[in-house]
């Protein structure tokens, strides 16, 4: 700005929440002389936020009648650029009482799910945009409960495919007991079980077994159990010894149990002994370096690893390699396979570990079990050669039919559980 | 100043300890084997009953404030409980009836998620098309897409179990199994690379933290 022989520069400091202007005058030979104006002159505040719009709570679908969903269109004061809003608050009123802070959300967010509600209470929700220095509340919603849900009506194809695979592994375990043979390919790694427990036998040395570090909550860990079952009471047999370190407290128990079963079924009851099996630790590699250690120390001449595995695969399998132990692995986690394939004998790959105690049993139940398995995975190719045709031609060439077809199995195969 | 430096002594001589392995079993690995499994059993014990029979199951029981009991978990510590009538050899058996309950009730629990994830979504992302619009699309795109379809149709058929591997459905099988070792080969890379950096930051903290050698 220039005012006669002087030319005048404006400078606005912005604050925090307050401005203060200063007015600098410079004149042509330099001399400068400043107005300060103190924010309780000028007395600009910044104004508040304006609040959330278009708030509404609806019921959670497919639920216990335990959520509530609210959502609002954000404040303009909150978008790219205007970052007015620090934040939401939503306030909730149970049953006609006070409205009571019940969460908050960050800047930019439109929705809020509040849990451990109770389908016998209306409440009444209110949001209220958060800035520096004000708090500014939404109007209120309308009074609603949460609502139960029986059945979880986007998850209908889901339960009809897993009722067809059902249905049909109970098909096959009643053909199975009604005396049908069922075909069970050959696996690998199953044939050198009886293999291995007979060079331990002659070797005179014991057998490891190591069901994973999982609990019994996992598959894999339970299929390692049957597994055990059938070897257990090989050894029992042959009247050699096996060694079982455990990671969980309830794998010991049930792994207890299935070698006793295993020994009274083989008509050697008083050869079982509980300190077949001992707890160790359920730290990983305290677990890790305990079986590092009875490997090189007992030497054993044949390892079982059938379970869960994690980052302690290799270092097991390296050891027993090291020892000389025949080993016979299996474990459905995909990043632990390879190195078993590196370090074992035999592995027994993902499924392949699940299928080992039907084909080692040969028990109807088990067998039918597989062989139903087996439809499910017949209907998943059929999906997958089928919705990759359609979609491809349907895009190629834009025909209707195959658009049809392609929109249909992705409807029905995107029924899964979030 | 005397404790950290001491801590840091201990934390060196137990981390070569059992390093030692590397040569062969020997006294210090067999000492430092028996302090990290005797330590963490230890730690474990303290976790999880703070975790789990205080946090979990007596605060739930007899919370403080507005909380509502839930009494639900009664049920779960009488099962806890059967499993501890193990130690009465007569009555032991009673503790089959909490391993029973534990399998079953996580069998039907992951079912549905195991189902979800195992097939509905492994088939959704399968399907998906070759090529674009009027066979538009990168050869980038097209290769990757029939690689993904391929190897997971014929990695299905390896792990079909009632039907010989023979034929074409041998040949398909093998070609599903080639899919495999090829993943487990990329996977098996990845993964010690991964496992390079816990060695890395073992031999950082004994040449900068132990030694100082590293600043």
């Amino acid at each position: 700005m220039t005012d006669g022989g002087r030319r005048t520069r404006l400078t606005v400091v912005v604050l925090a929440a307050c401005f203060t202007i200063s007015i600098i005058a410079v004149s042509v030979s330099g001399q400068s002389e400043t107005v300060s104006i103190a924010p309780a002159d000028t007395a600009i505040a910044v104004r508040p936020p304006a609040p959330p719009t278009s708030v509404v709570a609806e019921d959670y679908k497919y639920d216990n009648a335990k959520h509530l969903v609210l959502s609002w269109v954000p404040s303009i004061d909150d978008q790219p650029g205007r970052t007015l809003v620090l934040g939401y608050r939503i306030f909730r009123s149970s049953g006609g009482g006070a409205f009571m802070p019940a969460g908050s959300a960050l800047p930019g967010a439109s929705s809020f799910r509040d849990e451990r509600l109770s389908k016998d209470s209306s409440y009444v929700y209110y949001v209220a945009a958060v800035s520096a220095t004000d708090t500014v509340a939404s109007i209120k919603t309308q009074a609603i409960s949460p609502k139960r849900e029986y059945l979880h009506l986007d998850l209908v194809w889901l339960f009809v495919i897993a009722f067809c695979i059902s249905s049909s592994v109970i098909y096959f375990i009643w053909k199975a007991r009604a005396g049908k043979k069922l075909f069970v390919r050959k696996i690998a790694g199953l044939d050198a079980v009886d293999e291995a427990i007979g060079r331990a036998t002659e070797m005179g040395r014991p057998i490891l077994f190591i069901p994973g570090i999982q609990d019994m909550d996992d598959v894999q860990t339970i299929a390692g159990l049957t597994i055990l079952g059938r070897v257990a009471k090989q050894i029992a047999d042959y009247d050699t010894r096996i060694r079982m370190p455990v990671s969980r407290s309830l794998v010991m128990t049930a792994a207890r149990e299935t070698i006793k079963a295993a020994y009274q079924i083989a008509g050697r009851p008083d050869a079982y002994s509980d300190d077949m099996v001992n707890y160790v630790t359920d730290e990983q590699f305290g677990y890790v370096a305990a079986v590092d250690g009875i490997m090189v120390r007992e030497k054993p001449a044949t390892i079982f690893l059938l379970g869960a595995f994690f980052a302690e695969s290799l270092i097991l399998a390296e050891t027993g390699n090291s020892i000389g132990a025949i080993q016979i692995a299996g474990t459905a986690r995909p990043a632990q396979l390879p190195f078993f394939i590196a370090a074992c004998d035999f592995t027994l790959i993902g499924e392949e570990l699940f299928a080992a105690s039907a084909y080692l049993s040969g028990e109807p139940k088990q067998l039918g079990s597989l062989k139903g398995q087996d439809v499910g995975k017949g209907l998943a190719m059929a999906a997958i050669l089928l919705g990759v045709l359609s979609v491809t031609l349907g895009q190629a060439f834009d025909i209707g039919f195959f658009n049809w077809l392609a929109d249909g199995l992705s409807t029905i195969f995107s029924a899964a559980v979030e | 100043m005397f404790w950290e430096h001491f801590a840091l002594w201990v934390a060196a001589f137990l981390t070569l300890g059992i390093y030692s392995f590397l040569y062969k079993d020997n006294p210090w690995y067999k000492l430092c084997e028996s302090i990290f499994v005797g330590i963490s059993a230890g730690y474990w014990f303290v976790t999880l009953f703070w975790d789990n029979i205080y946090g979990k199951f007596w605060v739930g029981v007899f919370p403080t404030g507005d909380a509502q009991p839930d009494y639900w978990l009664l049920v779960g510590a009488a099962l806890g409980l059967l499993m501890l009538l193990r130690l009465i050899p007569k009555i032991g058996w009673v503790s089959r009836w909490s391993l029973a309950f534990i399998v079953g009730a996580t069998a039907g629990f992951y079912l549905i998620n195991y189902f979800s994830s195992n097939v509905m979504r492994q088939v959704q992302d399968t399907v998906m098309p070759l090529f674009g619009p009027g066979f538009n699309a990168s050869a980038y795109v097209i290769i990757g897409n029939i690689v993904v379809a391929v190897g997971t149709f014929t990695g299905l058929v390896y792990f079909f179990f009632s039907k010989e591997h023979k034929g074409a459905f041998g040949a398909s099988a093998k070609i599903g199994i080639f899919f495999l070792m090829v993943t487990f080969g990329a996977s098996f890379g990845y993964t010690v690379m991964s496992r390079m950096s816990l060695l890395i930051g073992r031999i950082d903290f004994l040449l900068s933290d132990w030694l100082g050698l590293i600043r």
